[in-house]
C-alpha cells in the first residue's frame, strides 16, 4: 500500500490513476479546486477499495497555499511515497496572442504552479531520502508550434525544470517521472474533433502512468507511438518547420 | 479509441455528434435532436441517431454509494457491469441479472431491460433497479422507483433511452455463497430434447442456456450443447479468472466469417465434447462473458459490420417456429456461429415495453451481406410473425415498422412519455417512418 497526492484530481487521467490505485488499496490525498467534484471523486474512489481517501479544496494559482497543503497531506496519511500532479488547461492560442496577461495566467497554471508544488515536494522528499515526483507534461512541449506555442513553452519549461530535478535529487533516491501524453479524449480536449488512431483514451494513459511509476521510468511518451512522432518533429530543421502549419 | 458512439454491430453506419457529460450536476446541452447512449453495445441503431447527437455517459463512470450489508449500490448511469462486479464480487456480492458482456452500462441496462442465462429464475435487470433519476430535456428531474413517479419507471425501463436522461441508478445486488459456476455442459442431439433438458432444469438450474450448431439439418437440426449451473457452494475453490486477453488488432478488409469457416467452426465446436454430460466448476467470467475476453471481436465481421437477430417465440409454437427459422438459415446458407437459445420463464417485467416474455429465444449473428441478409430477414421475420412472437430492439436494425406496433403494443402508451428532443434512429424507422 502507497500514500499518494494527487494535485489536479478531477482531471479525467488523475482520476483513472486514481480508480487503478483504488483498487491497489492506497491511501489518496485529492487536490482540486471544486469541491462537489472532488466529494463524488472520493466517494468514488472509496467505493472502489482506496484504503482512505482525503478531499482538499485548493486553486493551484493560489501558490501561498501549496507548503499548507503538502503539510495537510502529510497530517492526514502520516507518511507521503509520492505525488502525481495532474492540473492544467488548454489554452485559446489565438487568445493569448492578443492578450500577455491571459498568456501569463497560463503560463502561471501549466508551468509555475508546477514548478512551486515540485520545489516543495522536492525539498521534503530529499529529506527523507525517499520519494516518486510524477508530473504530467505533454508532448507539446517538445517543439513550439503556431497553433499552440504558449501551452507548448508552458510544458517545455516543466520537462526541462524536471529534466535538471531528477539529475538534483538522483542522489538522494527520490525518483522524478515525466509524462508526455500525445491527444488524449478528455474534457480538456472536448472542443477538438475527435477519433482515429492517435487518439488515446484517459484509461490507456493512466494504465501507462502506473506502470512508468512502477518500473521508475524517466521520460514516458504516452502511448509509446509518440516517442517516434515526436523524434520526427523534433528532427524537422528550423529553416522548413517555420514553414510548415503545424 | 477509434470511432466512439457507433454501434457495436457497425451496421448501419450512422453519423451523429457525440457529446458527453462528465458531471451529474452539469445541465443536458440544449439541443432538439439528441439521444442518451451508454457504451453503445447495442448491436444496431437503437442506439444511435443519425444526423443529431448522442449524449454519452461514458465519463459519467462514478460509484455513488454502496452498502456491503443490503447490497444496495447507487452510480452513475455510465458505470459498467465490469466496474460493479470488480467491487463487489470479492465482498460476496454479484449482479442479480447480466447480460452476455459486461461491458455494459446500467443505464443501458435499463434502457434495454436486459436479460441473461437466469431469465426464468430472476426476471430482467428491471425488475432489480430500485431507483433512478430521470432528468428530461426540459431540465426537470425525477426520481423514479416502482411506487414512486412509477409511470414514468415503467416507461423508461425498456425506453430505449426515449424518457429522458438518466443520471443515476440504485439497484440491489444478489449475495452469493460463491461468484463460481457448478457447470454441467450436456451434448443433446434434437430441438425435442433441448426443449425437455430446459424443462427439466427449470427449477433445478439458476441459468441454463444453450448454443446451438446452426449447420446441422434433418434430424440432427438444433443440436447443440445445453450449459445449466447454479452458483458454487462456499467451501468450493474460486477458480482463477484467466489472465489472458487477446485482441482483433486491425480490421480485415472482408469478413473473416464465411460458409466455410461457420461449417468448420460449427462442427468443431459440437464435437469438442465427447462425453454427453460434462461437469466442470467454471470462475464467473468465462460462464458470462465469453466473447469478452476478445477485445473488438465485432472487427472479425469486417467493414460492412453484421446484424443480429434475436426472436422470441411463444411456449405453444416454440418447437415448430424454432424448427422453421433454423430451416430457413441453413437453406440460405447464412448460417451463424454464435446461435444461443433459451427458454425465458414467466417472471413479469416492470417495463412498458420489454421484450423478454414467457416463450424461447433465438439470437444469431450474420454478417452483412447486402439483400440476401434482407431477404432472409424478411423470411424469418414472417416465422416469428405468425408465432406471436417479438425482435429484441437493442440487437435490432431492420424490424418493420408494422412489425414493431404488433410486438409492443403498448407503444401508444409509451409515446406520451418520450421527450419531445429525444430520438433515435431505431425510433424513427419504426414509428415515423414516413416522415
Amino acid at each position: 500500500m502507497k500514500n499518494w497526492i494527487i494535485v489536479g484530481a478531477t482531471s479525467a487521467i488523475a482520476e483513472a490513476v486514481g480508480r487503478i490505485w483504488a483498487a491497489k488499496g492506497y491511501k489518496l490525498f485529492l487536490v482540486g479546486r471544486d469541491e462537489t467534484k472532488l466529494n463524488s471523486i472520493k466517494a468514488d474512489l472509496n467505493i472502489r477499495g482506496a484504503d482512505s481517501v482525503n478531499a482538499h479544496l485548493m486553486d493551484v494559482n493560489d501558490f501561498d497555499r501549496h507548503s499548507h497543503c503538502l503539510d495537510s497531506a502529510k497530517a492526514a496519511m502520516g507518511r507521503i511515497d509520492g505525488i502525481l500532479i495532474a492540473h492544467g488547461t488548454l489554452p485559446d492560442q489565438k487568445a493569448c496572442e492578443a492578450s500577455f496577461p491571459l498568456a501569463l495566467k497560463e503560463i502561471e497554471t501549466n508551468a509555475l504552479s508546477v514548478i512551486s508544488l515540485c520545489t516543495l515536494a522536492a525539498n521534503m522528499f530529499e529529506e527523507q531520502r525517499r520519494g516518486e515526483i510524477a508530473v504530467i507534461s505533454s508532448v507539446a512541449g517538445d517543439r513550439g508550434r503556431q497553433s499552440n506555442y504558449v501551452y507548448g513553452a508552458a510544458k517545455g519549461m516543466v520537462s526541462t525544470f524536471l529534466q535538471g530535478l531528477r539529475n538534483r535529487l538522483a542522489k538522494s533516491g527520490v525518483h522524478v517521472t515525466t509524462i508526455k501524453p500525445g491527444f488524449v479524449d478528455t474534457p480538456m480536449t472536448s472542443a477538438i474533433e475527435k477519433g482515429g488512431p492517435l487518439w488515446a483514451s484517459a484509461e490507456q494513459v493512466a494504465e501507462g502512468i502506473n506502470k512508468a511509476i512502477e518500473k521508475q521510468s524517466n521520460v514516458v511518451y504516452l502511448p509509446f507511438f509518440w516517442w517516434g512522432i515526436m523524434a520526427i518533429i523534433k528532427s524537422i530543421p528550423e529553416f522548413l518547420f517555420k514553414k510548415l502549419s503545424l | 479509441m477509434t470511432r466512439p458512439y457507433i454501434s457495436w454491430g457497425r451496421y448501419p453506419y450512422k453519423t451523429q455528434e457525440g457529446v458527453d457529460l462528465h458531471w451529474l450536476d452539469q445541465p443536458l446541452p440544449v439541443s432538439s435532436n439528441f439521444l442518451p447512449q451508454g457504451n453503445a453495445r447495442s448491436y444496431g441503431d437503437s442506439c444511435m441517431n443519425d444526423g443529431g447527437q448522442v449524449l454519452s455517459t461514458r465519463f459519467l463512470r462514478r460509484f455513488i454509494r454502496f452498502d456491503p450489508e443490503s447490497g444496495i449500490l447507487r452510480c452513475e448511469a455510465g458505470v459498467q457491469l465490469a466496474d460493479i462486479l470488480s467491487v463487489v464480487e470479492p465482498q460476496g456480492w454479484f449482479l442479480p441479472v447480466t447480460p452476455g458482456t459486461k461491458f455494459v452500462t446500467v443505464g443501458g441496462a435499463i434502457a434495454n431491460d436486459v436479460h441473461g442465462k437466469n431469465h426464468h429464475s430472476a426476471g430482467t435487470f428491471g425488475r432489480h433497479v430500485l431507483k433512478f433519476e430521470l432528468v428530461r430535456s426540459d431540465g426537470s428531474k425525477r426520481v423514479c422507483s416502482p411506487t414512486k413517479n412509477s409511470d414514468w419507471f415503467r416507461a423508461t425501463v425498456g425506453g430505449l433511452g426515449l424518457t429522458g436522461f438518466i443520471s443515476w441508478a440504485e439497484i440491489q445486488l444478489k449475495k452469493v455463497p460463491n461468484s463460481a459456476i457448478n457447470l454441467e455442459n450436456i451434448k443433446y442431439e434434437s430441438l425435442t430434447e433441448f426443449f425437455q433438458i430446459s424443462e427439466d432444469s427449470e427449477s433445478t438450474h439458476e441459468y441454463t442456456v444453450a448454443w446451438v450448431d446452426c449447420q446441422a439439418t434433418g434430424a440432427k437440426l438444433g443440436r447443440g450443447h445445453f450449459s445449466r449451473g447454479n452458483h458454487a457452494k462456499a467451501t468450493q475453490p474460486t477458480p482463477e479468472m484467466s489472465g489472458r486477453k487477446l485482441g482483433i488488432p486491425i480490421d480485415p478488409p472482408v469478413s473473416l466469417i464465411n460458409s466455410w469457416s461457420l461449417r468448420a467452426f460449427n462442427w468443431l465446436y459440437y464435437h469438442r465434447q465427447g462425453s454427453k454430460r460434462n461437469f466442470t466448476t467454471v470462475n464467473y467470467d468465462p460462464f458470462f462473458y465469453p466473447l469478452d475476453n476478445i477485445g473488438d471481436w465485432n472487427r472479425i465481421y469486417g467493414p460492412k459490420g453484421f446484424l443480429q437477430y434475436q426472436c422470441v417465440v411463444p411456449m405453444e409454437h416454440s418447437e415448430s417456429a424454432i424448427k422453421e427459422l433454423l430451416e430457413r438459415i441453413v437453406k440460405a446458407q447464412c448460417g451463424s456461429f454464435l446461435a444461443v437459445l433459451k427458454v425465458f420463464g414467466d417472471i413479469e417485467s416492470p417495463a412498458l415495453m420489454s421484450f423478454p416474455r414467457p416463450g424461447t429465444t433465438l439470437a444469431l449473428d450474420f454478417p452483412y451481406q447486402g439483400n440476401k441478409t434482407m431477404h432472409l430477414f424478411d423470411q424469418l421475420d414472417n416465422v416469428v410473425k405468425q408465432a406471436g412472437g417479438a425482435l429484441y430492439p437493442a440487437k435490432d436494425a431492420h424490424m418493420k415498422a408494422e412489425h414493431f406496433k404488433a410486438y409492443y403494443p403498448d407503444f401508444d402508451q409509451f409515446v406520451s412519455f418520450k421527450d419531445p428532443n429525444i430520438s433515435s434512429s431505431f425510433w424513427r424507422r419504426t414509428m415515423e417512418p414516413n416522415l
